[in-house]
């Protein structure tokens, strides 16, 4: 399905038909572990596309070099790198969000999304479709990751972005910042997400419908 | 069907006219002993919360059940039983919006979403205290001294800062007090007295089976005996046996909670079971976390996620029933 559609369409595939977080359910760990501040999920959506920008595009490079039975190892080696060198820019320019994301930064290595787009698409696909595949999939996640923490923020500390949005009298529900929480939510919000889909799918065909009668 | 002898081989099953309704009715009728003792205890505030946990129950089921075009099976009464024990786990400070969330959560979010009634996989009410308790912490561990007969003046209840008499050393309540329920507490685990007339009651109806409360409280009898070594003393404080058993909500648990048809094991053997697993739950967690000083809800729901494993390893042997012969082997 990949080989006709244009840029654009790439690029799109990523953020709504397969949002990494909405519609594959891949990169629950991050997901689910980071997803309690809107500051930190923003961090994590940002590092996990620049890592997955970067290494669709070098193994897109390389995929007529790299043998086809040290291929996976190949893959470790690259993300390792652009993990590597988030983790460091990170570190030296902004310190206080890499503290509070702590492990998970180095753990972007294993993150299935990446591993995932490596494996099905930037190795079977030119660079330019694999750098937008790369963007597409890392806005998805970083869209999705976004408004989990926002509506977990909102919830679970009455705050947005740390500023205090809840009247004074509302009582932050304070297990929706828990890891608990967080399946509870991550499900509620699939629920609506994709509702959400299935009205505007419903929608586009019955227009389609009507446009052939 | 006049004879009132049937001669018919086993299994003998005794389900003439036995429904969920007619059973919810009795759970129903066990319970309210216990919410007159609450509201008396606590006055208005008890039967607000009571009120309001029943009617966001009963409607969030109603209309759970209507958006998703299924059919409405609110007068089963079930939501009623699940409103009526989340109220039971609420204290008599806690704001009206907190029954009312937590009945939502635990009709629609613990069981409807699981596929109503007889596919959740915990007990509604609990789950739903529990996520409360992890949530308002403070406004749910507030205790409220009771005012056993004021009970038009809600607003002059003085909360107490631990969470049951169980957090306190030395102990300051009476074994009477413990039993009749004047000690503060959550609405419906206080009094003790009609806790127990209604489980008898409901064991009598056969409505619940006596081997859970009853394997249940021994475990926690012989448990408690060993690690404080006496049955009752005054001078002890909350070290003897007859303290522990009498606070917190471990009578509530036994007969209303650990009960649950829907999460508890099916097999008699399993039944034994998991009362055994409550109580050893609530002893470690009584004993050895500080951090929690009542552990019944926790106890209870760990032992519900384990019902599906306790009901496949109990499966009864069938009559006759001789192994394989390869299986031997096998093992």
């Amino acid at each position: 399905m990949s080989g006709k559609k244009g840029i654009t369409a790439v690029f799109m595939n990523g953020i709504i038909n397969e949002n990494p977080t909405f519609r594959l359910l891949l990169g629950m760990c991050p997901t689910l572990a980071i997803s309690t501040a809107v500051t930190q999920g923003v961090g994590m959506g940002l590092a996990t596309t620049f890592v997955l920008v970067f290494s669709n595009l070098v193994i897109s490079l390389l995929r007529n070099v790299i043998p086809e039975k040290v291929r996976i190892p190949s893959f470790v080696v690259v993300i390792a790198t652009f993990v590597t060198i988030v983790d460091l820019l990170l570190k030296a320019f902004i310190p206080s969000l890499s503290q509070s994301l702590g492990l998970y930064i180095p753990l972007i290595v294993v993150n299935c999304i990446i591993f995932a787009r490596a494996e099905s698409y930037a190795f079977k696909n030119p660079p330019l479709r694999a750098l937008a595949d790369g963007f597409g999939m890392g806005f998805g996640f970083t869209l999705a990751i976004t408004l989990l923490s926002a509506v977990r923020e909102v919830i679970g500390s009455g705050t947005f972005l740390g500023i205090q949005v809840m009247p004074a009298a509302y009582h932050p529900m304070a297990i929706v910042i828990r890891p608990p929480g967080g399946f509870v939510m991550l499900g509620l919000l699939l629920l609506v997400v994709n509702a959400v889909i299935k009205a505007v799918d419903k929608r586009k065909l019955a227009k389609a419908k009507e446009e052939i009668a | 069907m006049q004879r009132k002898l049937i001669v018919a081989s086993s299994p003998h099953l005794r389900n003439e006219g036995v429904s969920t309704r007619r059973l919810m009715l009795d759970v129903v009728l066990a319970m309210l002993p216990t919410a007159v003792a609450s509201v008396w205890f606590f006055g208005g505030s008890a039967l607000m919360l009571l009120v309001v946990a029943i009617l966001s129950a009963v409607a969030g089921e109603f209309f759970y059940q209507k958006h998703t075009h299924q059919k409405v099976t609110v007068s089963d009464g079930s939501a009623i039983v699940t409103g009526m024990l989340l109220a039971f786990n609420l204290p008599a400070s806690a704001p009206w919006w907190i029954a009312m969330i937590g009945s939502l959560i635990a009709i629609i979010l613990v069981k409807q979403m699981f596929g109503g009634l007889g596919n959740n996989f915990m007990n509604p009410a609990l789950a739903a205290r529990t996520i409360m308790m992890l949530s308002w912490t403070s406004l749910m561990a507030a205790n409220v001294l009771p005012h056993a007969g004021q009970w038009l003046a809600p607003q002059t209840v003085d909360a107490v800062a631990s969470a049951t008499p169980l957090g306190e050393s030395p102990a300051s309540y009476t074994l009477w007090q413990l039993f009749s329920g004047d000690i503060p507490g959550m609405l419906g685990e206080t009094c003790k007295l009609t806790l127990l007339a209604g489980g008898l009651y409901l064991i009598i109806r056969r409505v619940i089976d006596w081997r859970i409360p009853v394997s249940f409280l021994v475990t926690a009898f012989v448990l408690f005996w060993i690690k404080t070594g006496t049955i009752y003393s005054a001078e002890s404080g909350s070290e003897n046996v007859l303290y522990q058993l009498l606070s917190g909500g471990l009578i509530l648990g036994a007969f209303f909670m650990a009960t649950d048809y829907v999460t508890s094991p099916v097999s008699p053997l399993g039944r034994i079971i998991m009362g055994v697993g409550c109580a050893g739950m609530l002893f470690v967690i009584r004993a050895f976390n500080p951090s929690y000083p009542e552990g019944c809800s926790f106890a209870i729901l760990f032992m519900n996620v384990l019902t599906p494993l306790i009901d496949k390893l109990t499966v009864p042997k069938p009559f006759g029933y001789v192994k394989p012969a390869g299986s031997a082997k096998e093992a």
